[in-house]
């Protein structure tokens, strides 16, 4: 395929993955290419990546991208029923069996199919052992050959053939093997430091080692069907885009490392908004005293700065299992900001309720806050299954005197209330005496309100409900509140 | 114009000549930097050799370095150009009697009167030069406004004397801590570099390269302590040049391996915050 028409479908599958890519720059692509050789695939990659993605959240998305389109694809990857070792291996091989000695050894030449899985487990852990990148790649792509099952035209994702092949290489255990191993090598005892480091080696070099194989499962599933197919199946939500309620492991650790920066962002920006608000009253002494510049003349009045009132902030969040991570993503992301707040109070609840506030205050680790809300908090009354109502009054009997007219109260949930009965009064007593309350869901509009769901008998007592889908949404929440 | 680098290569080895390692990525860069003539926005975590970057650059070309540094509140009158009034006050003064106003007029807008500030003194400038606009992020999106005609055509246009057009075109480069979302209008001109953390290989040289006399085993140590500990959840991650200090330190204890008493009692100079630093004391005697 010609390089423009390659570069054409992957601009488009960019923007399909939601990366902002404008015309110009998507010219400058065009021209960055002209000067740098396509063979030179790292080159050429950073050259990309250079004019056509400005964040770095967008960086893996545009990764796997790169990789769908401009892996290398030749016949040497079609998925054939008998594979045919390449040269590489071939040499490989001859030097492991070298290496070995003839006692294991089934004839040289005879390629992969003589070997047991055990055998090829064995010779990645010496390569993992030893570092050695071309053996890793190359067992990578036995692998895949040999465990992955691959069949042409099948329609599943690459993710069951990583699985199958990892499978057969018992790499779970890999590190744990690899440690003993070592343990075994070395002379002298380690300490534990060193045995530590030993252990981030080799975690590393696992890691590397599923990346190998990973991308050698996407090049073969590029080659049988094409670009476009493998794209769409393999597109990913940018990391702001995750949403809260489906979000998977990886995609959880993704959101934490973009929570942070978002919230230094957000922290900035509001800060900054407060000083630059709307001007106050005329600064007498001030204009005055700049007037003397120009001759006694007050040519440039200063003025006051009005200094808003920090709002106070209770946050009431259900943490029962479906919206337990939204819940601790919010609070997250609240008490990353809390100097943006005169006061953050925060409760839990499932169907009791409890505050939580002081594992907040106890530490300045958030991560570990979180932790204790979810272990130590006493939030369950009789079954562990939402009771919005009984939470809301018991709050309300408890904690209802301290909300005034400074308070936002924040209520996070889906409002899914097991058809218990919805005690919605509390909500209008509360909007009585706070300043705001507002609704949080993480559940899609198109939800709200079927089978269980009363978030518009509660919502109709509120300053606005919202959802809160995903990072995005809820940073433009937050923003606004403050 | 001609270029001023061959390839990759010989980016990366001219700038391995100034101490400073690049990895593809930042080679790349500035190669196409050049080729295209465009500025270059590097982001990345603090402390992890941005503006290192653009002085080694300066220093590898042979180019004057011309920094603007930014902040809360630079203006146009700090960052292109400003009228020097007082020397226009003088210049009335200094003939009442005999010019006409229409010739005065003029001449007080002339060159002779403009103080060039960083950005106009880039472009007007004879000889080869590097600008680094430095943590552009602290302006605000307003002022961001300022730089946009310089990025995309290298001029600026100044109402009294008309377009000033740039005699070469200058390296560009602008840093940023990313402490808020620079605009689309900016981002859109320029090459866009992430600096992350260097890779373990790479820091160990870096390691090398800038200490003296530091051993390969203990700089091998060093950089391989310093990637388990970024990989903890910390507040602030320890940097390239933290890691520098790090290594200065243990080399003027004269320690030669590290063992965990050792790492325990210096892991200040890494991290800056007590939860850090006792969270990683924690993980670091730990074993699974």
């Amino acid at each position: 395929m010609p390089v423009l028409d390659l570069m054409s479908g992957f601009i488009v599958e960019l923007r399909n993955a939601g990366l902002p890519v404008s015309l110009t720059e998507n010219l400058d692509a065009m021209e960055a290419v002209k000067v740098i050789p396509i063979e030179d695939r790292d080159a050429f990659k950073y050259a990309l990546g250079a004019t056509l993605v400005k964040n770095n959240a967008h960086w893996r998305v545009f990764e796997t991208i790169f990789e769908v389109y401009f892996s290398l694809r030749g016949p040497e990857y079609a998925i054939t029923q008998d594979g045919q070792p390449d040269d590489f291996w071939r040499e490989m091989q001859e030097q492991m069996e070298q290496v070995k000695g003839q006692g294991e050894g089934k004839g040289s030449g005879g390629g992969m199919d003589s070997l047991t899985p055990e055998e090829i487990a064995a010779m990645l852990m010496r390569a993992l052992m030893s570092g050695d990148q071309a053996m890793m790649r190359a067992l990578a792509k036995q692998s895949v050959q040999r465990f992955a099952g691959m069949e042409p035209g099948r329609p599943v994702g690459g993710t069951y053939y990583l699985y199958r092949t990892l499978r057969n290489l018992d790499l779970d255990n890999m590190l744990q093997k690899l440690m003993d191993a070592n343990r075994e090598m070395s002379d002298q005892k380690l300490s534990s430091l060193e045995e530590r480091l030993e252990k981030d080696e080799f975690e590393s070099r696992i890691e590397q080692f599923k990346q190998e194989v990973e991308s050698e499962i996407r090049r073969r599933l590029v080659a049988d069907r094409g670009a476009e197919a493998m794209a769409k199946t393999l597109r990913k939500p940018l990391p702001e885009d995750v949403e809260f309620m489906h979000a998977s492991r990886d995609e959880m650790q993704s959101l934490k490392k973009a929570l942070y920066p978002l919230t230094r962002k957000l922290a900035a920006r509001l800060a900054r908004k407060r000083r630059h608000g709307r001007k106050g009253p005329l600064d007498f002494r001030n204009t005055v005293r700049h007037s003397l510049s120009y001759g006694g003349v007050p040519a440039d009045p200063k003025f006051r700065y009005p200094r808003p009132a920090k709002p106070e902030l209770m946050v009431v969040a259900d943490i029962s299992g479906s919206v337990a991570a939204f819940a601790r993503f919010t609070l997250m992301f609240v008490y990353a900001i809390q100097n943006q707040f005169s006061k953050v109070r925060s409760f839990v609840f499932i169907d009791g309720i409890d505050e939580v506030t002081k594992f907040f205050k106890s530490t300045e680790d958030i991560g570990e806050a979180i932790n204790r809300v979810n272990t130590e908090a006493d939030v369950v009354w009789v079954d562990g299954h939402s009771d919005y109502g009984h939470a809301f009054e018991v709050f309300f009997e408890r904690y209802g005197k301290d909300i005034n007219s400074k308070t936002t109260v924040l209520l996070l949930g889906d409002a899914r209330n097991n058809y218990h009965a919805a005690q919605s009064w509390v909500v209008k007593e509360m909007r009585k005496r706070a300043r705001h309350v507002y609704w949080l869901n993480p559940e899609p509009k198109s939800y709200w309100n079927t089978g269980d769901s009363i978030v518009g008998e509660y919502g109709a007592h509120t300053d606005g409900v919202f959802e809160c889908r995903n990072l995005r949404q809820l940073e433009g929440f937050v923003e606004n509140l403050t | 114009m001609k270029p001023r680098f061959k390839d990759v290569a010989t980016v990366r080895s001219g700038l391995k000549n100034e101490n400073y390692l690049a990895d593809d990525g930042i080679a790349g860069v500035v190669y196409l930097a050049d080729r295209l003539g465009k500025p270059v926005l590097i982001e990345g975590p603090a402390g992890t050799g941005k503006t290192q970057l653009a002085k080694s650059v300066a220093e590898m070309t042979g180019a004057r370095l011309i920094r603007l540094q930014c902040y809360e509140g630079l203006d146009e009158s700090k960052a292109l150009y400003e009228w020097n009034y007082k020397k226009q006050l003088l210049r009335i003064q200094a003939d009442k009697t005999s010019d006409s106003w229409s010739e005065v007029h003029d001449d007080i807008f002339s060159e002779e009167f403009l103080l060039t500030r960083p950005l106009l003194e880039a472009i007007t400038s004879e000889e080869p030069v590097v600008l680094l606009i430095d943590e552009v992020d602290r302006v605000e999106v307003e002022t961001e406004a300022l730089l946009l005609e310089i990025l995309s055509d290298y001029q600026v246009s100044i109402p009294e004397l008309g377009t000033i057009v740039a005699k070469q075109i200058p390296l560009v480069f602008l840093t940023s801590n990313n402490t808020r979302e620079l605009s689309e209008a900016l981002k859109r001109r320029c090459l866009y570099l992430h600096v992350d953390y260097p890779d373990l290989e790479r820091e160990k040289e870096i390691v090398l390269n800038k200490v003296p006399d530091i051993s390969e085993n203990l700089a091998d140590q060093i950089a391989r302590i310093v990637r388990s500990i970024r990989q903890l959840d910390l507040k602030k991650a320890p940097s390239v040049s933290e890691t520098l200090d790090w290594a200065r330190t243990l080399m003027l204890l004269g320690i030669e391996t590290i063992d965990e008493k050792e790492a325990k009692e210096t892991l200040h100079i890494l991290l800056k915050y007590q939860t850090d630093i006792a969270k990683a004391a924690k993980e670091l005697s730990v074993t699974k």
